[in-house]
């Protein structure tokens, strides 16, 4: 007697998988961007069913919308190119197989052994969630239990924003596919209410699922729409401006980390009364830093290179 | 060891991530196309996140634990910043084998 919702996770988990494999086994390039788009959106609706919408909600607006954008652009740029075929058989490949087996055999027996539901650290956040500032657990583990790695995360979206400026340099400028006219109209209809719904994430996060990360997520969304229908477009006198936004989350988590590091606290220990307007400061500079830095990661080159470029043509 | 089939949302999922794993493991070891092999390493890292949020569920009726999804959250914005990167990296060396490198 099977109940009708495990039928479905059962249905569910045979699509991720099997379209996890279409990625490695399509021959077309777009096909294959597209089919992990759906993989990352599926294996959201997974995660939903596992009680972790927070996690559920980034995986779709990040690691499947700003990281599909990024593929399809860089698909753009290498048009032209025709893509190897994906898997071809030979010997090395039947040993890479078998090895993979075995891995993941062994990685199920070892999944399948280890009794689940064992205790975590729900009961210490639950504990000291009164004292977090914040109503939601995963909010008050991002922004105040575990801040470091929160602050650590900003500062590797900084470095990836520093070294795509950096490599892009030398890049020859590829001609930018051009939106029509029904397109931009989309985009003026559709930009305010996404910037309310990144804005409503944002605030939302301090008491369910939602947050600096995925309000940023939607925010940097409407940076690339902006940036695809030509409605902004990066000027080299903008890029001082640019540097600020980046850098402004990283600086402010840090500047308050160390600043409520004082009469007895330690880095992080925000006082307990000021608790819910410093992490909402923090999340909601930390939210446009982000929002401008997937934008910037999408957009690739700094504006200079090409002035540099223009002139010297 | 404990080996009872009990077939739960849990279960499923964990295998399923196992798999998705394998898969990428398989491409990342496989696959010449340096794009392909991207996101075969992308398929790799969710199949890790599926793991750890399983990890975290505690059933239906119960919450889970925040914690392993803080460090998903974290593991997605990390994965992005990487993929940006590697985008560039192969951007790039196109342009370069392609002489359109100024």
């Amino acid at each position: 007697m099977i109940d009708a919702l495990v039928l479905f996770d059962l249905v569910l988990a045979l699509a991720i998988i099997g379209i996890a494999a279409g990625v490695l086994i399509l021959r077309d390039a777009f096909a294959m961007i597209v089919c992990f788009v759906i993989f990352g959106l599926l294996s959201a609706l997974a995660w939903v069913r596992l009680a972790a919408p927070d996690v559920a909600l980034a995986e779709a607006a990040i690691g499947t919308g700003v990281t599909g954008a990024l593929l399809l652009k860089t698909l753009a740029h290498l048009r032209g190119r025709t893509l190897s075929p994906p898997l071809r058989v030979k010997g090395g490949l039947v040993v890479n197989a078998a090895l993979c087996a075995l891995v993941t055999l062994a990685g199920i027996g070892v999944f399948l052994a280890t009794p689940i539901g064992g205790a975590g650290l729900e009961g210490l956040v639950a504990q000291n969630l009164a004292a977090s500032g914040v109503a939601h657990p995963v909010t008050a583990v991002l922004l105040n239990f575990r801040a470091f790695d929160t602050l650590m995360e900003v500062v590797v979206l900084l470095v990836a924003v520093v070294a795509v400026w950096s490599m892009e340099r030398g890049i020859a400028r590829a001609p930018a596919p051009v939106m029509g006219e029904v397109y931009a109209g989309f985009a003026r209809l559709v930009l305010p209410a996404a910037v309310i719904v990144g804005a409503y994430l944002l605030w939302i996060g301090a008491i369910a699922p939602g947050g600096a990360f995925q309000g940023g997520a939607v925010l940097a969304a409407v940076g690339l729409m902006l940036l695809i229908t030509r409605a902004y477009t990066p000027l080299p006198a903008h890029r001082g401006a640019a540097r600020i936004v980046f850098v402004i989350g990283t600086a402010l988590f840090a500047a308050v980390a160390l600043f409520v590091a004082q009469g007895g606290r330690a880095t992080f220990e925000y006082p307990a009364a000021h608790a819910k307007s410093l992490i909402l400061i923090i999340e909601a500079v930390v939210t446009i830093s982000i929002a401008a830095t997937l934008a910037a990661l999408f957009h690739g080159r700094e504006p200079v290179a090409v002035s540099v470029r223009e002139t010297r043509a | 060891m404990n080996f009872d089939m009990n077939l739960d949302t849990g279960t499923i999922f964990g295998v399923a991530g196992m798999i998705v794993f394998g898969i990428g493991l398989f491409g990342a070891l496989s696959v010449s196309d340096s794009l392909r092999r991207v996101l075969a390493l992308k398929l790799c890292g969710v199949g890790a996140s599926f793991i750890l949020i399983v990890a975290a569920w505690r059933g239906p009726a119960m919450p889970a634990d925040p914690v392993p999804h803080a460090l998903v959250i974290t593991g997605i914005v990390v994965m992005v910043s990487a993929t940006a990167v590697a985008l560039a990296l192969i951007r790039r060396i196109h342009s370069l084998e392609n002489g359109r490198d100024v």
